[in-house]
């Protein structure tokens, strides 16, 4: 399929409830915090992992393996495919001495084979070894962190186990644990997709919209003890006509107001009915349409 | 400096990584002229020309901020891509992330805004239909339009860079008060020379009243 030829930028926001959708390894894992304002933070790859994860999950057989073109080269040990072992010796591949090929035509081979068969580097990039210069392919997709409307209150919360790990510890009868939950939290991000580098790594329009679906559905997916119950709740996508675009990203993403519903403003929020999201569709540059895909 | 430009870039954080501290990554104080570039470049280039960063003006206080996050140690290496090419299959072409994890702190800079005054040169591979008019005039219709190449980053990907076109009879925006006064920033990277084997080169930043003047690229204040 031929690569995208439009860009994009877009806003997506998803809520936490009850969990930590983002624990801050410097901070015991507490959820992350942005220390100047108390916004809570999740960052670019933590969203990457769950995008790569998503097309994982949507894009596997039965028996695990990946759908040809939709491998994933950065892998959680979760969706390890073990067969690789034996592949490998099946094959007899001998392992070679590390070698970066000089010839510019041989590095652009192999690149262009790497964006082929895995969806994340054509998606977001890798750095390779193998691209003369630089040394890595830059996917058309770049995130930023997102950051929570309204600042939140991590709760640390203590819980109990009924049983203990070791022997000697028996007579404690029982251990005690933390966890970190934000009560609520609504989280914006935003994304910027270049028709141009996707030109580059062959990121087609079959890819946008699997893109899309890992953005709705990539926390249906990703559900555990920690993050409590997660959910997308809104992606708006700003289309240009142009490849090159149609007005500035940050006016664009200006157009999109999250508010407090009014009358409540000094209440904590908990739930996504405490906001209200606005597009000022008015104010919409020519040559920009909104898709509101979520 | 008759087809200079001057471009307002800002944005919520930024890395501009030091060489010496890139495992733990710590920023620049300021942006650095490579890093400029850079933007510039996401904008608007073409092999033709070379832009040159003439001067950066810092508006904002300069302040850090640390974020830890989960890293992948390795690169994938050419051989194991042209193993996997012949034999057809891609099975055992990953990373796993929890088997090369590394947990790595970041140094950022917040809330950042510069102004960056450049101008370009046509290169060697510049030909009769490369005018510098020309290049001129696309820059300037596509910044002026918020049009890009690819999303201008400040430093690193994660942190995207907003742009505004200065016309040239506008003033720029205000110096803050805490840049007041003349600081010495140390070594600091100018560009890498990439005509002689990826090497690095060096000036000495001296911010007065929030403007850097950086030196040319081939004076004597550059060394390798």
């Amino acid at each position: 399929m031929s690569a995208i030829a439009n860009r994009y930028e877009f806003v997506y926001l998803f809520d936490v409830t009850n969990g930590n959708p983002n624990g801050d390894p410097d901070a015991g894992n507490m959820p992350r915090l942005d220390p100047e304002t108390n916004q809570g933070l999740v960052t670019d790859v933590c969203l990457k992992r769950k995008i790569r994860n998503y097309v994982a999950l949507e894009k596997a057989d039965a028996e695990g393996k990946p759908e040809q073109g939709y491998v994933i080269y950065m892998q959680e040990k979760s969706v390890l495919n073990n067969q690789h072992k034996q592949a490998y010796a099946a094959l007899g591949i001998e392992p070679e001495a590390k070698k970066l090929p000089k010839d510019e035509a041989k590095a652009h081979e192999l690149t262009r084979w790497m964006c082929a068969n895995f969806f994340d580097v054509r998606a977001f990039g890798a750095v390779m070894t193998t691209e003369v210069n630089a040394g890595q392919v830059r996917g058309p997709i770049q995130l930023a962190f997102a950051t929570s409307i309204d600042p939140v209150i991590p709760l640390e919360v203590s819980i109990t186990r009924m049983a203990v790990t070791n022997e000697k510890d028996l007579e404690k009868e029982r251990t005690m644990g933390r966890k970190h939950i934000i009560p609520y939290g609504l989280y914006r991000a935003h994304g910027f997709i270049s028709a141009k580098l996707a030109e580059r790594t062959g990121f087609s329009e079959g890819d946008l919209e699997l893109l899309w679906r890992a953005l709705i559905n990539m926390f249906e997916h990703d559900r555990s003890a920690a993050r409590g119950e997660m959910a997308a709740r809104k992606l708006i996508v700003f289309k240009h006509d142009h490849p090159m675009g149609n007005a500035p990203a940050h006016k664009l993403f200006d157009l999109v107001k999250v508010q407090r519903v009014e009358g409540e403003a000094d209440t904590p929020a908990r739930s996504f009915a405490d906001y209200e999201v606005s597009i000022d569709r008015d104010g919409l540059p020519t040559g920009v349409t909104i898709e509101e895909v979520l | 400096m008759a087809y200079g430009i001057r471009l307002k870039v800002w944005g919520e954080r930024a890395c501009f990584t030091r060489p010496e501290m890139k495992v733990e990554r710590v920023s620049y104080d300021v942006i650095t002229p490579s890093a400029a570039r850079g933007i510039l470049e996401a904008i608007h280039w073409k092999p033709a020309i070379r832009w040159v960063v003439d001067r950066i003006h810092v508006i904002n206080p300069i302040r850090f901020e640390s974020i830890r996050r989960n890293e992948v140690g390795g690169k994938l290496s050419a051989a194991s891509v042209s193993k996997a090419i012949k034999a057809g299959r891609t099975d055992g072409l990953i990373t796993l992330a929890d088997e090369d994890r590394q947990q790595r702190a970041a140094t950022v800079l917040r809330d950042v805004a510069y102004v960056v005054e450049a101008h370009f040169e046509l290169t060697a591979k510049a030909d009769v239909g490369d005018s510098e008019g020309k290049h001129l005039d696309i820059f300037n219709r596509r910044a002026r339009k918020g049009q890009y190449f690819h999303a201008p980053c400040l430093g690193v990907r994660e942190f995207p860079a907003s742009f505004e076109l200065i016309e040239p009879d506008t003033l720029l925006p205000a110096v803050h008060a805490d840049l007041l006064g003349e600081r010495e920033l140390g070594w600091m990277l100018h560009d890498i020379d990439f005509a002689h084997d990826m090497t690095p080169r060096f000036f000495r930043a001296v911010m007065c009243d929030g403007v850097i003047e950086v030196p040319a690229w081939n004076s004597e204040e550059v060394k390798a």
